[in-house]
């Protein structure tokens, strides 16, 4: 019997097995930014430890980081606190800090795969539940708090419980209009939010063997909001070629050495899974959530829910949402007027995302009651965009086209929803107040839905627009 | 709120408290403590802070959230329903209910990284079977004064004579009993066998 990706990965990480039962696993990767970091810093600096493998930790500054004027110090007196505090640490303890105004800034997980940090076979642990991102490349990412970004720090390695393997296969083809973000709220949706709970998530099928590394990223991306630590596709060619010339990529020999050895911690043909889950790919539609959660989602041309329609289980959450939402039971999700469009975020900010908006509001307008945001993902998807000129195109739609960070995912930043805004956003969390206003609302659906939005000034199917622009 | 009770340190075998009933399933980690008070390099004065938004919306409809209700204030025993602590993995909010006063939550489940954190701080979080959540909830918010004894040692919540069957992984039960939840020191015993994967795995010295 054969064993998966994740099981080797495991295995070969595994430094001993702890007296409580807990595997001691190395950490092939950490990625620090400013947010839960500190504590962390300040634990070590408490017990006079170093930071163990510098080398093998990276940091950059994407929570708080202001997407317009990022002029030192900032006018955001905390957010200039917490750099300052991430500089000193970096520079005390001997780490790499790509900050503002760096080419190689970003959100941490999009530059770890842009700079080739990320690699298959590999382990990673970021202060972020969107460490799974990571596991596009075959590594398998944890997402952690701050006493275990200290852990990592000092020690090289977690403490953690074994997780069980379940297979998601893809099959079918998607439509024009269908993208890795609906592919991944279809999982959601089937699964549930806590579906994946004691799970790593292994993607398979034809329709992820054929996805390209950004579409990959965007599905491994969202792996936490099935309830799954871990989710992960195994490397292949798509891989590697992706892997090939980036900066912290091995070169010459070393390329083809890594290769071959990247190519062993694939899951082999006969493993073994605890779990096996199918989703035919040529049914799907573009999904949109109408809820307070990710699983609570439609296809775009469905109705959002009558608590009476649910399974008993989910009945008083869904009569919570919809009265956090205001959205009536039954209404069709199509024609849900939108305040706000925001392209952008660790799971939608890269350059296939701009590109697919962009190619949508090309010579359209917002909207006049929409406010729109083009963050992309890192300083190089920025410098990227440019060179292709989408950034005139999302200008020319009137849209703000801002430096990289986090930015509206989580408004941490100046970028906030105000009040009841409704927001359509390619981010990953719909939460209660996630967009930075306590009673704010969230819409998620892929960057080609959210740039659809924008111009119509609701819900409308991509697909439609897309016909439309071809035809004309 | 109860600040002044002191964090847990050394073994913890059993927590014995009043109860605080938080029902509803897929609590994330954001309602537990907004993102904005994320923005500071210290974990100090997040207990004022916990279910902030979710507490003035209550208000603002005329309702009284549990955090708010004096009858809670000083309980010790947070009692939940499924996949609580989801989403975002900021070891904000277990700080924050730790600080509240919070040492121990029972419920049906917890999303694996809020879970992970809880432990690292000496928090337990419990499992327990869905209809004895729901009867400790009604207990609690029946009876705020009731004690709720959580024993880590026969894996059982107790409140006024009735016991509910509790479950934590073996890992975490032992790593509470013995005292080893904060995992750094057992991270450090042994460098070398770190020493020894770090070079046996080819990508750290870059192939």
């Amino acid at each position: 019997m054969g064993c998966t990706l994740l099981r080797k990965v495991w295995d070969r990480h595994t430094v001993r097995r702890l007296p409580t039962g807990q595997t001691q696993l190395f950490i092939g990767l950490h990625l620090v930014h400013e947010v839960t970091s500190p504590q962390a810093f300040d634990a070590l600096r408490a017990r006079g430890w170093p930071v163990r493998f510098p080398h093998r930790t990276f940091a950059t500054v994407d929570h708080i980081a202001p997407t317009r004027d990022i002029t030192r110090p900032f006018a955001d007196l905390l957010a200039e606190e917490m750099m300052a505090a991430l500089e000193r640490n970096c520079r005390d303890f001997g780490i790499p800090l790509w900050p503002l105004g760096d080419a190689r800034q970003g959100i941490v997980h999009v530059i770890g795969p842009e700079l080739g940090l990320t690699q298959p076979g590999m382990t990673n642990a970021c202060g972020d539940s969107h460490t799974s991102t990571h596991g596009a490349f075959g590594a398998v990412g944890f997402g952690i708090g701050t006493s275990q970004v200290r852990d990592v720090l000092a020690s090289q390695c977690l403490a953690l419980d074994p997780l069980v393997v379940r297979r998601i296969r893809v099959t079918g083809t998607l439509a024009p209009g269908v993208y890795a973000k609906d592919v991944i709220l279809a999982i959601i949706g089937r699964l549930g939010v806590k579906g994946g709970v004691g799970y790593a998530y292994e993607y398979a099928g034809p329709v992820v063997e054929r996805m390209t590394m950004e579409e990959r990223l965007t599905i491994c991306n969202m792996s936490i909001e099935g309830g799954a630590r871990v989710g992960y596709v195994n490397p292949d060619e798509t891989t590697f070629a992706y892997l090939r010339g980036r900066p912290f990529a091995p070169a010459g020999d070393a390329f083809d050495r890594a290769a071959a050895w990247w190519r062993e911690q694939a899951s082999d043909p006969d493993a073994a899974y605890d779990d096996e889950v199918e989703l035919d790919g040529s049914a799907l539609e573009p999904v949109v959530t109408w809820g307070v959660h990710p699983g609570q989602s439609v296809g775009v041309g469905g109705r959002i829910p009558a608590p009476g329609e649910v399974p008993d289980a989910e009945r008083d959450a869904t009569r919570e949402a919809l009265e956090f939402m205001g959205f009536e039971a039954g209404a069709p999700i199509r024609g849900t007027r939108i305040d706000v469009a925001f392209i952008g975020s660790c799971t939608n900010g890269r350059l296939s995302d701009l590109r697919e908006a962009a190619r949508v509001v090309a010579g359209q307008r917002l909207a006049t009651h929409v406010r729109g945001l083009v963050v992309p993902g890192s300083q190089a998807v920025r410098e990227a965009a440019e060179r292709e000129g989408l950034h005139d195109t999302f200008l020319a739609a009137g849209f703000e086209w801002r430096g990289a960070g986090c930015s509206m995912c989580l408004g941490m930043n100046p970028d906030k929803l105000q009040g009841r805004e409704v927001s359509a956003s390619s981010s990953n969390r719909n939460f209660r107040g996630r967009q930075g206003s306590p009673t704010g609302r969230t819409l998620l659906m892929s960057p080609a839905m959210v740039a659809a939005a924008a111009v119509a000034g609701e819900v409308v199917d991509v697909r439609q627009v897309l016909a439309g622009a071809s035809a004309r | 709120m109860n600040a002044t009770k002191p964090l847990p340190a050394g073994p913890v075998r059993e927590v014995a408290g009043r109860g605080l009933p938080m029902p509803g399933s897929d609590i994330d980690t954001d309602r537990i403590i907004p993102a904005r008070f994320l923005r500071a390099v210290r974990f100090e004065g997040l207990e004022a802070h916990v279910f902030e938004d979710d507490r003035r919306r209550e208000q603002a409809a005329g309702r009284v959230h549990p955090f708010d209700r004096q009858e809670h204030q000083g309980a010790a025993v947070l009692v939940v329903n499924g996949n609580f602590g989801c989403g975002s993995s900021r070891e904000h909010a277990p700080q924050a209910l730790l600080r509240w006063g919070i040492r121990a939550i029972v419920g049906e489940s917890y999303s694996e990284i809020f879970f992970g954190n809880a432990v690292a701080l000496g928090l337990p979080c419990v499992s327990v079977a869905p209809e004895d959540a729901s009867w400790l909830q009604a207990l609690v918010a029946g009876d705020p004064a009731a004690t709720l004894m959580l024993d880590l040692e026969t894996m059982s919540v107790e409140a006024c004579g009735r016991r509910a069957a509790a479950s934590l992984p073996p890992g975490a039960r032992d790593a509470f009993l013995t005292g080893a939840w904060d995992a750094t020191g057992l991270l450090l015993e042994d460098p070398a066998a770190v020493e020894a994967v770090a070079r046996r795995l080819p990508y750290v010295a870059g192939f």
